[in-house]
């Protein structure tokens, strides 16, 4: 990471049209060096062609967006190698070995054959995946093809690791897995940048979190700061067939809304969700 | 560019050593039913221009198989693409398409080397005994550049591996046939002749046999394989860069 830059990633009135869909619509955002930054919205929200852009993989329309320093696009090979991608389907070649998949990474970005033997060692350590080397990858589990396809990402060294989904599909144990090795990721110095629809995901591992719906951003702060916005303390009543939470400050001020009604609610703590649904009007799981 | 056609080609290379076991086989099915077929049971009574069938049939397989091998490449990249998102993991690397394209039209061009080897060792079972001069291996080589890059190029231009069968069967079925690989072309009325020395394989064929026969190719064939390549080519690189959305 170089240490000159004070903005890994920086997105200024970046767009993306789809005839008269906007997939991305005058977003603007920077991640710091070292940040764990989490891109958080529904499906269709414009998460991954953000993604999708900042890695060179679809063009803009409008805006730019500088990686480390570098302006994609204008030089998208320096660009590219600024980026290690975990795509959200699994993208391995079913038929070669764990080996084999790495070593064809650490070729694509040119890393010559004793740094990628280092690197491969050290990377399936890693993971915990050392004894799966010469495994076919077709014969792994998920949640170990997840965490090959973070190795592969980190095999050269990149300054800023793009996770699109990462734990989408995966049981609850394999997921807390893949948060603490993103986790250990992070604290290693790699700036990341994570697309979730998972409100746990997103409240566990970020930094900061960008809500984001219909390719637009509604806001960006801490996941405490956003939470503490709408209060600390919930309340679900179903109103006209749909649940509708209301907000309280403290727990007292609950306890004292609930003792003055005819009816019994569980009390919870806000969550990432409800300060979405407070922003957007409805929640990340929906459309 | 260098890296990057290697690194490609590296990949290729890593899923065809996994699959030769069943590979070879496949590759042996079309050839040998053409010769026990046309070659044994039909021509062992026919000569075209003073050789024996199996003689013109033998280059005519060979320009075939270079093509069709070569061409097939092209169903790698679109399962690569369409079903395994693996060509994404090749665009987010530091690869320059051009890169790209040469290490896919080299693997293609190994595939065809690799599948006109056997055509020749089950020529020499039939009992052809013919030349194989450099100029020979030159037009295998060419062929096969022509048609993995064209290859490459409409793996980029079908939007799924339904179309990629379209192309095949209404480009490189009738030019498997029409291409001077079963009949001579001159037995053909001359309107025909003339549209059907527009196609590659027709110099891919004639280059290849004359050379078979210890006779010199003309440079023509030569130099349309080489123009037809390189326009191939180009094409290639421009339809990889248009395939991002």
């Amino acid at each position: 990471m170089d240490k000159g830059i004070k903005i890994m990633i920086k997105i200024d009135h970046l767009s993306k049209h789809y005839k008269i869909l906007k997939a991305v619509d005058d977003l603007s955002l920077h991640v710091n060096p070292g940040e764990l930054f989490a891109f958080l919205g529904p499906n269709g929200a414009g998460k991954t062609t953000t993604i999708r852009i900042m890695t060179s993989l679809t063009r803009r329309t409008a805006g730019t967006v500088m990686l480390n320093g570098i302006e994609v696009g204008q030089s998208s090979v320096e660009a590219r190698k600024q980026c290690g991608l975990v795509p959200q389907s699994i993208n391995l070649d079913r038929e070669l070995s764990v080996f084999e998949n790495l070593t064809i990474h650490g070729k694509l970005f040119r890393m010559n054959r004793a740094d990628r033997k280092k690197r491969i060692d050290e990377l399936l350590d890693y993971v915990e995946m050392g004894d799966r080397k010469e495994s076919l990858i077709k014969n792994l589990s998920g949640g170990m093809k997840r965490r090959v396809m973070i190795a592969r990402a980190l095999m050269h060294s990149p300054a800023i690791l793009f996770l699109d989904e990462p734990t989408v599909g995966l049981d609850p144990a394999m997921r807390r897995k893949i948060w603490a090795l993103v986790k250990k990721i992070q604290q290693q110095g790699t700036t990341v940048f994570l697309t979730t629809h998972y409100i746990e995901e997103a409240e566990f591992l970020a930094d900061r979190v960008a809500f984001i719906d219909k390719g637009r951003i509604i806001t960006v702060d801490t996941p405490q700061n956003l939470i503490a916005r709408i209060g600390a303390w919930a309340i679900d009543r179903f109103v006209d067939d749909d649940m509708r939470p209301q907000y309280f400050a403290d727990r007292k001020e609950a306890n004292d809304y609930i003792a003055a009604q005819n009816e019994s609610f569980t009390l919870r703590r806000v969550n990432l969700e409800d300060a979405f649904l407070s922003l957007t009007g409805k929640k990340v799981g929906k459309e | 560019m260098i890296h990057g056609m290697l690194a490609v080609y590296y990949r290729e290379m890593m899923i065809l050593r996994r699959r030769l076991t069943r590979q070879i086989p496949s590759w042996c099915v079309s050839p040998l039913l053409y010769l026990v077929a046309f070659g044994y049971a039909m021509g062992r009574h026919v000569a075209v221009d003073g050789h024996t069938y199996m003689e013109f049939l033998v280059p005519g397989l060979v320009a075939m198989t270079s093509m069709t091998q070569a061409f097939a490449i092209s169903s790698e990249i679109n399962i690569a693409r369409f079903y395994w998102h693996i060509f994404e993991e090749i665009q987010a690397a530091p690869v320059s398409d051009a890169g790209y394209v040469a290490g896919e039209v080299l693997a293609g061009m190994t595939r065809g080397f690799l599948a006109v080897c056997i055509i020749l060792i089950f020529g020499v079972l039939f009992g052809v005994h013919q030349s194989y001069p450099p100029l020979f291996f030159a037009a295998i080589f060419l062929n096969s550049f022509v048609f993995a890059s064209l290859a490459v190029a409409m793996a980029m231009l079908v939007k799924s591996h339904a179309d990629q069968s379209l192309m095949t069967n209404f480009v490189i079925t009738p030019m498997a046939f029409l291409g001077g690989t079963f009949f001579p072309l001159h037995s053909l009325p001359l309107w025909a002749q003339k549209a059907l020395y527009f196609l590659p394989l027709t110099h891919a064929s004639r280059a290849i046999r004359s050379a078979s026969y210890g006779q010199a190719p003309e440079a023509i064939s030569f130099a349309v394989l080489i123009v037809v390549g390189l326009v191939f080519f180009t094409m290639a690189v421009f339809f990889v860069s248009k395939a991002k959305d």
